[in-house]
């Protein structure tokens, strides 16, 4: 069994980074994902990399653009009103097709809002990133370990097509201690690049790292050919997992923290003799709609549990084509529904036997 | 004999920019001291948001075009990428002096070690002749029709002299290109912006007093007179910083 | 088949996060399920700490520990706040040091040590939370001195390693004491 280190996610993060090969992390200060900033800056000078504090979030991401540009993995990180100031630079990385990974430790909004967890930036994150069409990869971790992993894997994804992946993480899990195993972590290496600016060497024409394109033809073009992109990632990258789902009769839709506290519901509605079950999202782009287009077809309800006002919901509700009842169970700003609470949710389903109350 | 060629570094394209618009002798400037330094083979450019947008077509290293205002941190990251790169930024004054001044300052306050080359025609000329961070006092543009009223909307800045205060930047100096001679001063500069970065001595502005006769309303020649007139005297030229050279004068 | 939730609440700057850290250790090294939460915010420079700590032999759901096992209170007003939400049957430890009430529920268990008087008789006064961590152990029966030894070896970097021996004695203060 491989060496387990008891981590704060945020330093998971920042250590999988590292083994991934990142030398590159610009960031700027904000609660709850410093932690991430502080290691870099111990770690990265010891390894002949770079950790620079920049003086915004829209210096950090825009630095992390030209390292991008010029080929090397890169990240930055930072907590939902920092994450906004970054969406002009995601925008820009999606229209220049640069890989990148950008972690945001979710905290209560909107405006400055609180520093408790929160999962209220889903549509940001996998809806509204920046202006124009783009997608990025949104990765959830449910665990230390997974941040750890989530990491790496967004490395690998981000450089295979050329864009950025985001980790979707809320302040439980950067802040939260578990045990993770760092010596077995899938890392890729890094794929040519024969598109960065590293310099012509007087061999070749210049590149162009660039997203303006004044003729609508070609914006069109670039548009199509990423979204063609994007099919192919929806149908080999989507990633989730299923819980107890083999005879569910009702299905919890839940990620991050939420599935954590769900697991412990569904745990105790189960020894009831209630059969309920749980579809964890690990991508939120792609949301994985196969497994709900399934469950639609077994279960009477599903129950949507959210660190939000009700933003994954509306996935589901797409994937399963309102063929059952979603309904929400939610806390916000920075209240993390208890398992008592999804207990009770559960409780009801099972009661209404499907239909609305 | 070849009495007259196009640098190597820039590429053999019609330009976009104005007639009488000074941009096409910078770039030229800029080219000419990649091919004498020798530098093409290894220098990334980062191109800016404004009338020079497109200024990655024209240079034949590595360009990038970056987000309005952000050139520096992005030069930032592709300087700290590979140090072995020369790495430029080409900013006019609304993205360097107005929604890229924090980018500017701290690039300058870190002292890092890139060269900037900032085009000063005191407007907004991509989006059409608007009131730019260095226009001048009652200087008329569409967004200060009745002319600056400093009063209202402030001074312009002067930024070799506001990055001056800082004890970052290696070297900061005010050339202009409206007359032979003066071309040739600001050929030497950006020269020695470029030559500061390979000796690895840091941050190196080259600020260019340009004209646009298009949104001043002016022919080219009038444009011309006119950064004579009004522009040098709120900018005067010269040397704001040289550490090197004041080290040097020291000793 | 068990599952141990910890509470651990006191004020910022009593090591209370450092010894529930010190707990999931000792889980790790056992190969039990465990997590710590820290309450994070500006608490951490002097208002009232805690942090969730659950020991499980089976795999962790919500790392967040509302009904605690054992409650662990180092001041009054983590006794004031928590005292309702311990488990029927749960246990309290309270350095009776800095709380003069006892508690007013009747179905758990209180265990009281004077932590920080013996902390500063004992000229260490800023291990407190290690000899009341030494007590908890003692009454959870898991005072195993080398277990407790790799626990305290993960947490305290080699450099600090003239503080383990300084640590031990401290926990064994406490497993030692009897009110």
């Amino acid at each position: 069994m491989a060496d387990k280190v008891l981590m704060k996610g945020n330093e998971a993060i920042a250590e999988a980074a590292i083994r991934a090969g990142c030398r590159h992390y610009f960031g700027y200060p904000i609660t709850p994902q410093t932690e991430i900033a502080a290691y870099m800056a111990k770690r990265m000078p010891k390894i002949g990399g770079v950790f620079l504090q920049a003086e915004s979030e829209i210096a950090a991401i825009n630095m992390v653009y030209g390292v991008a540009a010029a080929g090397l993995r890169v990240m930055t990180s930072s907590s939902s009103p920092g994450i906004s100031l970054k969406s002009e630079g995601l925008s820009y990385l999606a229209g220049a097709d640069l890989p990148s990974l950008v972690v945001n430790v979710q905290r209560g909004g909107p405006g400055l809002g609180g520093i408790q967890p929160s999962q209220s930036d889903y549509f940001q994150a996998t809806k509204g990133g920046g202006h124009g069409d783009f997608r990025m990869i949104v990765l959830a971790p449910s665990s230390v370990q997974e941040m750890a992993e989530l990491t790496v894997k967004g490395f690998a994804l981000a450089d295979t097509y050329r864009m950025t992946a985001m980790i979707l993480a809320d302040g439980t899990m950067g802040q939260m201690m578990e045990p993770v195993a760092l010596d077995d972590l899938p890392v890729t290496p890094m794929p040519e690049k024969p598109w960065a600016v590293t310099g012509t060497g007087m061999k070749r024409p210049h590149n162009v790292v660039n997203s303006l394109f004044l003729s609508p033809e070609k914006l069109e073009e670039t548009n199509f050919e990423r979204y063609d992109r994007y099919r192919v990632i929806e149908e080999k990258e989507t990633m989730y997992e299923e819980y107890r789902m083999e005879d569910a009769e009702i299905c919890i839709a839940a990620f991050g923290i939420a599935a954590r506290v769900s697991k412990n519901a569904i745990d105790e509605a189960r020894a009831m003799g209630i059969k309920v079950g749980m579809i964890r999202p690990i991508t939120l782009w792609p949301f994985p709609k196969a497994p709900f287009r399934r469950a639609a077809e077994q279960v009477k309800e599903v129950i949507s549990v959210e660190l939000s006002m009700g933003q994954m919901i509306e996935d589901v509700r797409l994937a399963t084509e309102c063929r059952v009842p979603v309904t929400l169970c939610n806390r916000v700003g920075g209240m993390i529904p208890s398992p008592e609470q999804v207990l009770d949710a559960i409780l009801k389903a099972a009661k209404n036997g499907g239909k609305e109350a | 004999m070849i009495v007259f060629q196009k640098p190597h570094a820039l590429a053999d394209l019609p330009m976009h920019y104005c007639p009488g618009c000074t941009h096409g002798i910078i770039h030229r400037l800029v080219a000419e001291v990649m091919d004498e330094l020798g530098i093409e083979g290894k220098t990334v450019g980062i191109a800016p948001v404004g009338c020079s947008v497109m200024a990655y077509d024209y240079f034949n290293c590595d360009m990038i075009e970056a987000a309005h205002g952000r050139a520096p941190a992005v030069a930032t990251g592709v300087k700290r990428a590979n140090p072995e790169n020369v790495v430029f930024t080409y900013q006019g004054d609304g993205d360097l002096a107005s929604i890229g001044m924090a980018e500017t300052v701290h690039a300058a306050a870190r002292n890092e070690n890139i060269t900037v080359i900032f085009v000063n025609n005191a407007i907004y000329g991509m989006t059409g002749g608007q009131m730019a961070p260095t226009s001048l006092p009652g200087q008329v543009t569409q967004t200060s029709p009745y002319g600056r009223d400093v009063k209202h909307c402030g001074y312009p800045i002067r930024v070799c002299e506001l990055l001056s205060e800082l004890e970052g930047p290696e070297y900061l100096e005010r050339v202009t290109v409206n007359n032979v001679k003066n071309v040739k001063n600001a050929k030497k500069a950006i020269k020695k912006a470029f030559q500061n970065q390979i000796d690895g001595k840091g941050f190196s502005l080259v600020e260019v007093v340009s004209s646009c006769p298009t949104n001043w309303g002016m022919t080219p020649k009038q444009a011309l007179e006119w950064i004579d007139e009004k522009m040098l005297p709120y900018y005067p030229l010269g040397v704001y910083k040289d550490r090197s050279a004041s080290q040097e004068a020291e000793k | 088949m068990s599952t141990t939730k910890f509470l651990f609440s006191g004020f910022g700057g009593q090591g209370i996060l450092f010894v529930g850290k010190l707990m999931a250790y000792k889980g790790l090294t056992e190969d039990k399920q465990v997590s710590w939460l820290p309450s994070y915010g500006p608490e951490m420079r002097g208002g009232t700490a805690s942090c969730s700590v659950i020991v499980s032999d089976t795999p962790v759901g919500s790392p967040i520990v509302s009904n605690p096992d054992v409650l662990v209170a180092m001041n009054l007003p983590s006794l004031d706040r928590f005292e309702s939400a311990v488990v029927p049957g749960g246990v309290i430890f309270a350095d009776s040091s800095l709380i003069a009430r006892d508690i007013e529920r009747t179905d758990v268990r209180l265990v009281k040590i004077p932590a920080t008087q013996m902390a500063s008789d004992n000229g260490t006064p800023t291990l407190a939370n290690m000899i009341l961590l030494g007590k908890i152990l003692k009454e959870l029966g898991q005072f195993d001195v080398e277990k407790v030894e790799a626990a305290l070896k993960k947490v305290i970097s080699a450099k600090r390693a003239d503080m383990l021996e300084v640590n031990l004695k401290a926990m064994q203060l406490g497993a030692d004491y009897e009110a």
